[in-house]
């Protein structure tokens, strides 16, 4: 007597999705969820199938995240129905769906800083026991490393808190993707290549399309419009808590996509504006790496935009924090003539102070300015902190509100706030658009550029091309050097491949 | 109730209502007698733990690892300093109370070079600091038995409609160092080193520098307290320090202050020396014996950060 599946008999009216001869790695129905007056998801329909990568586009807080949490299973829906291969799922939760498979990498690193990588994979596998656990962990991560990135340079018993932001990235990933116990069916990417170079972004989704070609899932959420549409076999676009299009990825193309997630419309490259800038103005900053042996050096002049572009990790950061330092103290071979402030990419470790307000976060790098006498006004720092919650759109009801109350893409906002809004001549920017949507990047940009008109220097690292088309002139870093100095003109991709591979042409 | 909630959620409320109780219970026991009495000389000792525990405060909310062990030491040698500067003189009382913050300022200064020069945790830094000092101490004071100046041992027991007027002045000071933190540029720069070093340096906070002003300011307000506890305690003393240790950090944590750092309190300082103060009087007063004391008193701290923790819910 054949068994009757559970699934299919209590059903009542659902028959129709679950039932279906496709099955579902996972389903959501009608999920909703509200964090107090705030409506985060309204009614969402989602699913994805065996064997293929769904793209998820829209802006920040239009609630991408909210859904893979449920997917994940650290947040259940205030009402709706999650089925994870037709089966109803009553008592979802994060063990639940590493047991059926699930798994998430969140935009947020979650490596333990203090653990090696070896140790940090151990903590995903609990069948790494007995003598020589960590051998085996390490023996597994690198593995699953070597696989996805080839040419990494990430030893196992490296301390996570000591590799670059992109490095903690590619263990994250890599991570995600080892097996042991636990079967592995689908894998929620959030913003894989938010840190990862161009070169390694292109690993990892390659790897992505073999892991799907062998019959597994992936969701990827990408503010790279590009990597989205040339990796997703069906693409979902959410706005404000629901899903405003859906279909194969091919039926999409750019245009289409940022007319359905709403907002900034698509628009033309600024190469014409910029061209009718004037002659640079004095010197600000003149600056040679460390570890440059040739005369190439980054000089950069009042009102220019300079990018710092090449493979991440081969020592822009290390110039912008060496160029910082030398503005408050003399520094051999650095020359600084003006005040300084930084844009950090790596918000949590470097740019915000989680006890504070968005106001206060805002106001800490201009308390002198802020000042009545002795004290800081209250009034004038809530004065500075409402200027630039419109002038850039800091979406939130209260400027009193604690910083963690806004969504990645605003924290990041507020961190530009805080140096636009400081005295600094000199704006030292970190790669701080990973991980922010499209419309918060194409706002930012026409500030930037604004900026640079009134006399500000800005000093972009960035680890997107598309980003470096606001840039006067590029400098290409490779092993901690200058290699290449590119006007804008001049830039193209394959240039900048091609001189953070080259041997220094 | 609203207005209620409001207080509730202050994190310092707690301290106070825990003084409050233990002040309640005590009358109880002695059936109403003695209650006045019991709050100036709370207010009198009181005054001493707060001294220290603002600079303390200021140490701790410099983030993990931050604490200034040498204040034991530091009070002991600056109450030697005092007595011997002032020598018995009333006209020397200015310059006597000048020396213990001098002598508390190097000290303090010395703490933050070990620091910053040999990069090693201050938890081991200000200990070490706290022998020589201690040592320092042993040899200059030995045998040292001076009287405070008259004036000066009077000035500490002045009092106004049973108010001690030390612990006055100790109000002024807690409410100039309230302002300090929330709306001066130090105060916000140790709250975001507090936080998170590496964010406060890159927005332009001056690390070295604040920090350096703070282990000088816990030194300076350790050696200020040697002072008035010799002038309080007819006389210099090597141990006079010695509770001062665990209670400067008990009143700062119990007072809310995240040991954590990045965010801290300074009316809990005053609710929690007030409290422990308060605690000891109570445990005289039924009587119980001096292990039995130590051991709730132990207890009774462990329970109060507990409860504050709970309270700590953020957002």
């Amino acid at each position: 007597m054949p068994e009757v599946r559970a699934d299919i008999v209590t059903l009542d009216g659902a028959e129709k999705h679950f039932g279906a001869a496709n099955m579902d790695i996972i389903r959501l129905d009608g999920a909703e969820k509200h964090f107090g007056a705030v409506r985060a998801l309204a009614g969402v329909d989602f699913h994805v199938r065996a064997g293929e990568c769904v793209g998820l586009v829209g802006h920040n807080g239009a609630g991408k995240s909210t859904l893979m949490h449920m997917v994940a299973g650290t947040l259940m829906p205030d009402s709706g129905r999650i089925a994870v291969r037709g089966g109803i799922e009553n008592n979802y939760s994060v063990p639940r769906a590493l047991e059926l498979g699930i798994r998430c990498v969140f935009q947020e690193l979650s490596l333990c800083p203090n653990l090696s990588v070896a140790e940090n994979t151990r903590i995903n596998h609990a069948s790494l026991s007995g003598f020589g656990w960590r051998r085996k962990a390490a023996d597994l991560i690198a593995a699953k490393l070597d696989e996805i990135f080839p040419d990494h340079s990430i030893s196992a018993d490296d301390i996570a808190g000591d590799l670059s932001i992109g490095r903690r990235q590619m263990v994250e990933v890599a991570r995600a993707f080892t097996v042991t116990q636990d079967p592995l069916e689908l894998v929620i990417l959030d913003e894989p290549t938010s840190s990862l170079d161009a070169h390694t972004a292109g690993q990892l989704l390659s790897f992505v399309r073999r892991f799907v070609a062998s019959g597994k899932s992936c969701i990827l959420i990408s503010h790279l419009l590009g990597e989205v549409l040339g990796n997703a076999d069906r693409i979902v676009v959410m706005r404000d808590g629901k899903i405003v299009a859906s279909g194969a990825a091919n039926a999409f193309d750019r245009d289409r996509l940022v007319t359905a997630m709403g907002g900034a419309e698509a628009r033309e490259k600024a190469v014409a504006e910029t061209a009718s800038r004037p002659e640079a103005g004095p010197l600000r900053v003149r600056a040679r790496p460390a570890r440059q042996d040739d005369g190439k050096e980054l000089v950069a002049h009042a009102g220019e935009i300079i990018g710092l572009a090449g493979l991440a990790g081969h020592g822009q950061t290390d110039l912008l924090l060496a160029i910082f330092a030398a503005a408050s103290r003399a520094k051999a071979g650095i020359e600084v003539t003006a005040p300084v402030a930084l844009v950090a990419g790596d918000r949590q470790s470097d740019g915000i102070f989680p006890q504070w307000s968005i106001a206060q976060n805002i106001g800490v790098r201009s308390l002198a300015r802020l000042r009545n006498g002795l004290l800081i006004s209250p009034q004038r720092e809530a004065e500075l902190a409402e200027f630039w919650r419109k002038k850039i759109g800091i979406r939130t009801p209260d400027m009193n509100n604690n910083i963690f109350s806004l969504s990645g893409g605003n924290q990041q906002k507020a961190l530009f706030a805080r140096a636009l809004g400081s005295d600094a001549k000199i704006v030292l920017m970190d790669d701080p658009m990973r991980g922010v949507d499209i419309g918060t990047k194409l706002e930012v940009y026409d500030l930037v550029r604004e900026e640079a008109r009134n006399g500000r220097t800005f000093l972009w690292y960035t680890t997107e091309t598309e980003e470096l088309d606001n840039c006067d002139h590029i400098h290409v870093f490779k092993n901690g050097r200058i290699v290449a100095n590119l006007r804008r003109d001049e830039l193209t991709e394959e240039k900048i491949i091609q001189s953070s591979f080259g041997d220094a042409a | 109730m609203a207005s209620l909630q409001a207080w509730l959620a202050k994190p310092w409320i707690w301290s106070f209502i825990g003084a409050l109780l233990v002040w309640l219970a005590t009358i109880a026991f002695t059936g109403g007698y003695g209650g006045g009495g019991m709050i100036t000389a709370a207010l009198s000792l009181a005054v001493f733990t707060v001294i220290v525990g603002v600079g303390q405060m200021f140490v701790i909310t410099l983030g993990p690892g931050n604490v200034d062990l040498s204040l034991p030491a530091n009070i002991g040698l600056a109450s030697a300093v005092a007595m011997k500067v002032m020598d018995g003189n009333d006209a020397m009382i200015a310059v006597g109370l000048l020396a213990a913050l001098a002598c508390g300022m190097a000290i303090g200064a010395a703490n933050y070079l070990l620091i910053w020069a040999l990069r090693i945790p201050p938890i081991i830094a200000t200990l070490s600091a706290s022998f020589i000092i201690q040592s320092i101490d042993i040899s200059y004071g030995r045998g040292l038995q001076i009287k405070p100046p008259p004036g000066f041992a009077d000035f500490t027991n002045w009092q106004i409609l049973g108010i001690p007027v030390l612990a006055i002045l100790t109000v002024l000071f807690t409410i100039g160092a309230a302002i300090a933190l929330q709306r001066m540029i130090y105060g916000r720069s140790v709250l975001a080193i507090g936080q998170n070093i590496r964010a406060a340096w890159l927005a332009g906070v001056k690390v070295g520098r604040i920090r350096f002003l703070t282990y000088t300011l816990s030194g300076a307000l350790g050696g200020l307290d040697g002072a008035l506890l010799a002038g309080y305690f007819r006389g210099a003393n090597v141990d006079i320090g010695n509770e001062y240790l665990l209670a400067s950090i008990a009143v700062v944590v119990i007072g809310g202050t995240s040991v954590a750092g990045g965010k801290a309190n300074v009316p809990g300082v005053w609710g929690a020396a007030l409290f422990l103060v308060l605690l000891l009087t109570m445990l005289n007063t039924f009587g119980v014996s001096a292990g039995v004391r130590l051991v709730l008193t132990g207890l009774i701290i462990v329970g109060v950060i507990t409860a504050a923790g709970g309270q700590k819910a953020l957002r």
